[in-house]
């Protein structure tokens, strides 16, 4: 069989050699197709062709402005296939191409070179990255929220002192809820503006104690997230510190509320003097923490749901809610068993339940409370806790985790009562009313007592979730306190 | 060394660089905020003696 | 570390500071100190002649008969294994050349004099496409052409320039980039604005009409005349930045078809290498990557002022070397060298790109940490000696040269 040599030349048209190049691979890679080009038909081109043998007398003749398509292939039939190929690839090259990929910046430095008005860095990377792009964005000016956790506490100390330095805010790390401006930052509630300032060192503490107040007829100035450790004697309250310095001047903010864990008496002592210079009347929640003596314009409160009440000037969250009348009587043995994917409300919980004279027992006991171990004592897990979210999402975004406790909980004979928290807002899953639906199954065999913390205004509008457990028979009250009230009264109803 | 901190954090529209998860940054558009997501990957590709290089000298 | 970041700027500050004019044609040995009998300087960081490429040594025995070192090129072949010849890198003589670099005392150099600063640059004249030296070729009627270029054009284009008082190349280059230019693999519209520039004075100085036409046709005919021209001005424009001290900048990128070779302005004239890597690219018809030589040439100089691949966004055309080759994936090309620079030149725009300036100062921290390597526009040699070029496309500098001089000027630094 001997190769077929096909030239053919359109005179005058012009297309740039690298296009031509390109389209030409088109070309070779039909079947029965030797060897084909597209090119301008300057002499050395054509010298090209006619070493790479495609050229013939037709494109021998062509000039530097014609283009010349030349190909060697089996047959007559190949080589006019490739030939009308070749037409139509030139005609489609005058039309309009795609689009290209959307440039991103691959840095903190050229997206603020970008997006010159960048004031405030969201940094969620890995732990043992996010303390140097934290340190990037202070540098160009911004503002920080440190999502990410597994942070060395020496380095978040470090940092937040160049935040210092720079007059810039490090909320975090391991910052999980912000409302700054009125907008929600990471997993945050779309909340009601208004005139209570939150400091929290804890995301569902604030997470709880901002919509409390926003569906209880109050609002938020702003919420600053300082990280769990920020008053940790490590850290020393850096962040906390630079909170009461922006609230204080802040003139929307009237009314200051502070959330964390009990801090260690060093810590505690440095708020305390802090909370005694400002000018704003403060609410100190520091959760399952003992008494504790404070300024004048401060009032110390050990719920979320006191700390939201007092914010509000003393109204009652949950009013006409009455555990006794709503109990449930509670099936099975004596012990509530609570699963929860915010840490702050099991801490709170835990609070509760100690007030109300229990034994609890906790994988994140807070004073007063035993470990998992406890015997006797109602078991309040935090799923969220890091043996739980190993190499797994986070509870709120993941429901699942909470399965197999769930399982565990309904086939213990022990157990006359489940507690549960549901966290809605931005980051958190879409439906956790719904998952929860289906993991129970139908019929859960034994009492589940909810709350929801979130606000009418969130992706997941709490009063749907609401109406979906109780359709479900799920007993929902009115927050996450008045929850484990709830439980304590169903196991109380049977004895 | 302290600086008075910046308060235009609280007054002025927030307008955010998103460094990692991207849904955050999908949030905070669906809110009206600017973001600029940045396509991150680890320093260096990874290598650790590198990164610590790096970040004593600064970028 | 603030001194690196005042270091940078000062290196980006000469760099944007520079006024290169070309304003002559010399002969080789007669400009470049210690260029005497059978000294070759060629291009990249220095090598052996044990170690070269095909086409370096095709270039190297050709040019030795060109200089009537040996009668033919097998006896080249044998002078240059036993030792005959000085290798000497262009870089360490002011001096740049494309591909294969070969640059010899007889040889006509156009001179870019950086009157910012006084210094000069030399390089040869681009001898156009198809068979020629920096590819490798070396046969008859390549060595024919070279003589011509000695012997006529060269000293045509010298008392020519020197008439005009030599082109400022600063706007000429800007201009180029609006005509889609990026000054590697295209040079279209900088040939034709030069051709426009020496074409009077060429007229204005000949004595030989038949000489002054073939001239003229030459440059006319040849779409990358100005290659050689941009690469002289980069090498005029980098070399006032090295030796800062605590600069980070690359002061060149260079590659000599087996390694490819860095310098960085704070740790002085120490070459950082690693293995030149293949282009990617498109090859003319009856080529593929096989028939491939790796990467090869000085002319990185013109990526290491912001030009080539940093200013694909300025030349769709040259991005369809690799990938779709749409517009926006040159703007892409662009926008990401940026993320590796120190800054933008404002003299230097891009208009597509909302006139965004070419991305300048090659910062080798920011290299490392993103992983982006800088991006070069290249012509493809043939491996085997005497080819030529088979194609073109698209080569990344080697993330090994930045990791070295990361860690070295780390230490010239004081960062262990």
């Amino acid at each position: 069989m001997s190769a077929v040599i096909v030239n053919e030349v359109l005179r005058g048209f012009y297309l740039d050699s690298v296009a031509l190049l390109r389209m030409s691979q088109s070309l070779v890679a039909l079947d029965g197709v030797d060897e084909a080009a597209m090119m301008m038909g300057s002499p050395s081109n054509r010298q090209i062709m006619a070493d790479a043998g495609i050229l013939d007398a037709t494109g021998e003749a062509a000039e530097a402005g014609d283009l010349v398509i030349g190909i060697r292939a089996d047959n007559q039939d190949a080589a006019d296939l490739a030939l009308k190929e070749a037409r139509a690839i030139l005609e489609q090259s005058s039309a309009a191409k795609g689009d290209g990929e959307v440039w991103r910046p691959r840095s903190v430095r050229s997206a603020v070179k970008a997006m010159p008005d960048a004031n405030f860095a969201l940094i969620s990377v890995p732990g043992d990255f996010a303390i140097s792009e934290a340190r990037k964005a202070l540098r160009r000016g911004l503002h920080v929220m440190i999502f990410s956790d597994n942070v060395p506490v020496a380095d978040e100390a470090a940092l937040k002192q160049e935040a210092l330095d720079h007059g810039r805010l490090v909320m975090g790390p391991d910052c999980g809820t912000a409302i700054i401006n009125g907008k929600p930052l990471a997993f945050a509630n779309a909340v009601a503006r208004g005139s209570v300032g939150v400091i929290g060192a804890s995301g569902t503490g604030i997470q709880e104690v901002t919509s409390l107040i926003g569906e209880n007829g109050g609002g938020i100035s702003h919420a600053i997230g300082v990280g769990g450790r920020d008053l940790s004697d490590a850290v020393g309250g850096f962040t906390t510190m630079m909170a009461f310095d922006l609230l204080d001047r802040d003139p929307a903010t009237e009314h200051i509320v502070l959330i964390s864990k009990p801090p260690s008496a060093a810590v505690a002592a440095k708020v305390v003097d802090r909370i005694g210079a400002s000018s704003k009347p403060c609410t100190v929640c520091f959760v399952g923490g003992s008494e504790m003596s404070l300024p004048a314009n401060a009032t110390a409160v050990t719920t979320l749901k006191a700390a939201a009440e007092n914010a509000l000037g003393g109204s009652a969250i949950g009013a006409g809610f009455d555990p006794a009348a709503m109990a449930v009587p509670a099936s099975g043995g004596p012990m509530i068993r609570g699963l929860f994917s915010g840490g702050t409300l099991c801490a709170e919980a835990q609070v509760v339940l100690q007030a109300a004279g229990e034994a609890v027992g906790s994988n994140a006991p807070v004073p007063g409370s035993g470990g998992l171990d406890s015997k006797g004592a109602h078991q309040l897990i935090d799923l969220g806790a890091d043996e739980y979210t190993q190499g797994r999402p986070h509870p709120m975004i993941e429901p699942s985790v909470r399965d197999d406790a769930l399982t565990a909980a309904l086939g213990d004979d022990s157990i006359g009562v489940i507690l549960l928290d549901l966290v809605l807002g931005f980051g958190a899953h879409d439906d956790p009313a719904g998952y929860l639906i289906r993991s129970l199954g139908g019929s859960a065999g034994k009492p589940v007592i909810a709350s929801v913390t979130g606000t009418e205004q969130d992706p997941q509008r709490r009063s749907a979730q609401i109406a979906k457990l109780e359709d479900a028979g799920i007993t929902v009250a009115p927050s996450n306190a008045d929850a484990a009230a709830l439980s304590l009264a169903c196991l109380r109803s049977t004895t | 060394m302290k600086k008075e901190i910046d308060d235009g954090l609280l007054r002025d529209p927030l307008c955010v660089v998103n460094v990692g998860l991207e849904g955050f940054a999908a949030d905070l558009e669906a809110q009206g905020l600017t973001v600029t997501q940045v396509d991150w990957t680890p320093p260096a590709g990874g290598d650790a003696r590198l990164a610590d290089i790096l970040s004593k000298l600064g970028t | 570390m603030e001194r690196i970041e005042q270091a940078n700027e000062e290196a980006v500050g000469r760099m944007l500071a520079a006024d290169p004019v070309l304003i002559d044609v010399v002969t080789a040995g007669d400009v470049i100190d210690g260029l005497g009998e059978k000294v070759i300087l060629h291009a990249g960081p220095p090598i052996d002649w044990a170690d070269m490429c095909g086409p370096m040594r095709g270039a190297i025995t050709g040019i030795a008969v060109f200089e009537g070192w040996a009668p033919d090129l097998e006896a080249a072949e044998e002078m240059a294994s036993a030792g005959a010849f000085e290798f000497r890198p262009n870089h360490h003589a002011s001096a740049v050349g494309p591909m294969t670099g070969m640059t010899t005392l007889s040889q006509p150099v156009m001179v870019v004099e950086n009157r910012k600063y006084g210094n000069r640059s030399y390089c040869t004249v681009n001898e156009g496409l198809g068979k020629v030296m920096r590819f490798g070729g070396n046969d008859a009627e390549v060595l024919d052409r070279l003589r011509w270029l000695r012997d006529v054009l060269g000293p045509a284009m010298g008392v020519a320039l020197r008439d005009t008082g030599g082109i400022p190349l600063k706007s000429l280059v800007a201009r180029g980039l609006t005509m889609g230019d990026e000054m590697h693999q295209r040079n279209v519209g900088c040939s034709g604005l030069m051709l426009r520039a020496l074409a009077p004075a060429l007229a204005k100085t000949s004595t030989d009409t038949k000489a002054l036409s073939e001239s003229l046709a030459f440059i006319g005919g040849n779409d990358q005349f100005f290659l050689n021209i941009a690469m002289a001005m980069g090498k005029a424009i980098m070399d006032p930045v090295r030796d800062i001290d605590g600069s980070c900048v690359v002061t060149a990128m260079s590659r000599n078809g087996t390694t490819f070779g860095i310098r960085v302005s704070g740790t002085g004239d120490r070459w950082f290498t690693a293995p030149v890597e293949m282009p990617e690219g498109l090859y003319f018809p009856g080529f593929t990557e096989a028939d491939a030589n790796p990467d090869m040439g000085d002319s990185t100089i013109v990526e290491t002022i912001g030009l080539g691949g940093f200013a694909m966004g300025a030349s769709p055309a040259v991005a369809g070397f690799v990938g779709a080759g749409t517009a926006a994936d040159a703007a892409n090309y662009t926008r990401t060298m940026a993320e590796i620079t120190v800054g933008e030149n404002p003299e230097w725009t891009i208009p597509a790109l909302d006139y965004l300036g070419v991305p300048t100062g090659i910062d080798i921290r920011l290299v490392v940490e993103t992983g982006l390597a800088p991006v070069i526009n290249t012509g493809i040699a043939h491996r085997e000696p005497g080819v030529g070029q088979v194609g073109a496309g698209v080569v990344r500098a080697p993330m090994a040269c930045f990791e070295q001089a990361l860690v070295a000027f780390a230490e010239s630094v004081g960062v262990a």
